[in-house]
């Protein structure tokens, strides 16, 4: 820590905008989207990031760390720009979501919370994502926010990952 | 049905634009009830129509309006777009299809409810829809349909989104008030009530995306009209997710009291494979399990209905399970899901949940025992009535059903499973 702050400087509109939904005696409810703030910039939640929401807010770090331990969209440990989040509940499982997620892990050569040698994709084993009838589907979560992708097969969902891969290379 | 109440994208495709929202008669209600009707007389119409809330419970929407601590400013509304119970995906179609139909929804329970300020609370993984949701919003401002001085009077509104992070507890509504205020989602004791002490310690309410999607109609047809779909207990139409074994997965929006067999068979086009249906979750993985007898088949889907047969409606998330499907499996993965969605807080549901999905992991193996089937429902019966909110009770309708209805599923021979 003692470096840059990140987040202050580079989004200074976007926190005096998500500040405003919330009244001013009660600015903590703005640690959610703060964190996601702080998403855009690394793949996970840094240190850094936690120790600057809590000077924002003023509250204490510890408060902060609380949110990323329990919401499963905050991580707090590296993975691939882009998190493959399949789903795994049962709706999704009795339409092929089980076979779906094996056969995408073998694919890509990578089992459950491995990252792929470019460092792009991580594989993830998530709760339901509302989508059942269009199972299997996955979704990405990415320096872009989080976006879904419904009923795939692992030629499709590999189809969709090279083109990222293509676009990350040319970047 | 010739047209539908709440998913009219299926009758006008582009109604989730505003320009052919407005045409076909959008946002007339909510200036309606602003311009000529007082808040008491809002609550009372929607109390006479009977709706009720189409998150789970059930519960009548006018009747929990009415709770709201009197004289005490100022108020919320908030909206419940968490849909996170496996099976469900009816409030997803919603806000992306005809979302200001639901946007006048909550403009209308926050005139009721005497509040200036409402939430909508979308789920962390509805990101896209969430960001469509801002903008529509600020489309509203821009017609003057939010904001202050609406329809020349005194009364203001603004709406705002907030995003949680993958939490399907914060659909419990303490638990998403907690979110709401920056804190992990864990239930609240109560009471008090949010209508007495809710967001931020002011009176609240907390609808479903699908309740509030209901009011636009309600106040333009009137209550008469409401009760005319639907049964005496249970009017209205109600959006039933079915997904599972069935041909053809989907929303289908039906008058409450439509029986199981034409939801899964008429419209959902029956089982695929030459199978057979074995069994059905009426509401999604917190479902009390029923084996799918004919007189299940043809019972009609109401709140009361399904009840007297031994489980309930909930949010309508219709699972169907098919004789190829053993009740292991079913139970190995609801159990995964209440483990991970435990919020901790109670430690009959923290510790319970964990044991739960060891014992189903090694059941649904080649290694379960007899001794392991008779310990998990013992540490099913040991959550039971023992938590403070729902989700506890949940992770253990599933086990405790399949238990005593599909005890075949759970034959031993000697020690080991076969």
């Amino acid at each position: 820590m003692g470096e840059r702050p990140l987040l202050k400087e580079k989004y200074a509109h976007e926190i005096e905008h998500i500040l405003a939904k919330f009244p001013p005696d009660h600015s903590r409810s703005a640690v959610m989207p703060l964190l996601f703030l702080a998403l855009r910039e690394e793949n996970h939640v840094t240190e850094q990031a936690v120790v600057e929401i809590a000077e924002i807010l003023s509250i204490n770090p510890t408060q902060v760390r609380s949110i990323v331990g329990f919401y499963t969209l905050y991580q707090d440990r590296p993975g691939g720009k882009y998190r493959i989040q399949v789903c795994g509940d049962l709706p999704c499982s009795l339409r092929g979501g089980d076979e779906f997620l094996s056969g995408l892990c073998g694919r890509l050569g990578i089992t459950l919370e491995e990252t792929t040698g470019d460092g792009l994709f991580s594989i993830e084993k998530v709760m339901c994502l509302a989508a059942c009838d269009r199972a299997p589907v996955f979704q990405l979560q990415g320096p872009d926010g989080v976006h879904y992708y419904e009923n795939q097969t692992v030629d499709s969902a590999i189809k969709i990952l090279e083109q990222i891969r293509q676009r990350e290379q040319n970047a | 049905m010739p047209e539908h109440v709440l998913l009219r994208n299926r009758d006008l495709p582009d109604i989730n634009q505003l320009p052919v929202y407005l045409k076909t008669g959008g946002f007339e209600a909510f200036k309606k009830v602003v311009s000529s009707q007082t808040p008491q007389e809002v609550t009372d119409l929607v109390r006479t129509a009977g709706l009720r809330g189409r998150g789970g419970a059930g519960f009548p929407t006018g009747v929990k309006w009415s709770f709201l601590s009197k004289g005490v400013y100022p108020r919320y509304v908030v909206a419940n777009a968490d849909e996170s119970e496996p099976g469900t995906f009816k409030d997803r179609e919603i806000l992306e299809k005809n979302p200001f139909q639901f946007l006048e929804g909550v403009a209308i329970c926050s005139y009721a409810a005497e509040a200036n300020t409402a939430y909508v609370y979308c789920r962390g993984e509805f990101w896209d829809l969430a960001h469509k949701l801002e903008e529509h919003i600020q489309s509203l401002y821009d017609q003057k349909l939010l904001g202050s001085n609406l329809f020349g009077t005194e009364y203001h509104l603004d709406i705002f989104v907030a995003l949680g992070a993958g939490a399907y507890i914060c659909g419990e509504e303490t638990a998403l008030l907690e979110s709401l205020e920056g804190k992990i989602g864990q239930p609240r004791l109560r009471p008090p009530f949010p209508a007495a002490e809710g967001l931020f310690g002011k009176p609240t309410v907390i609808n479903n995306v699908e309740t509030l999607t209901n009011l636009p109609p309600i106040l333009e047809k009137g209550s008469v009209w409401f009760r005319s779909i639907g049964t005496d207990r249970s009017p209205g139409v109600k959006i039933f997710s079915l997904s599972g074994r069935v041909s053809k997965p989907g929303n289908y929006e039906l008058p409450l009291g439509t029986t199981f067999r034409e939801l899964i068979f008429e419209y959902g086009g029956g089982i695929p494979d030459g199978n057979k249906i074995k069994a059905i979750m009426p509401a999604g993985a917190s479902s009390l399990i029923l084996a799918a007898t004919d007189e299940v088949l043809d019972t009609p889907m109401d709140y009361e209905a399904v009840q007297e047969l031994g489980s309930a409606l909930g949010s309508a998330s219709v699972i169907v399970i098919d004789d190829s499907v053993s009740m292991k499996k079913v139970l190995h993965k609801t159990a995964a899901f209440f483990k991970h969605e435990s919020c901790g807080k109670c430690t009959p549901c923290r510790e319970g949940t964990y044991w739960m999905y060891k014992l189903m992991e090694r059941i649904d193996s080649e290694n379960g025992t007899r001794a392991d089937v008779e310990l998990l429902e013992s540490v099913a019966r040991g959550i039971q009535n023992k938590c403070l909110c729902a989700l506890g009770e949940f992770s253990t309708a599933p086990v405790l059903t399949a238990l005593e209805r599909f005890p075949e599923d759970f034959q031993l021979e000697d020690e080991s499973i076969v």
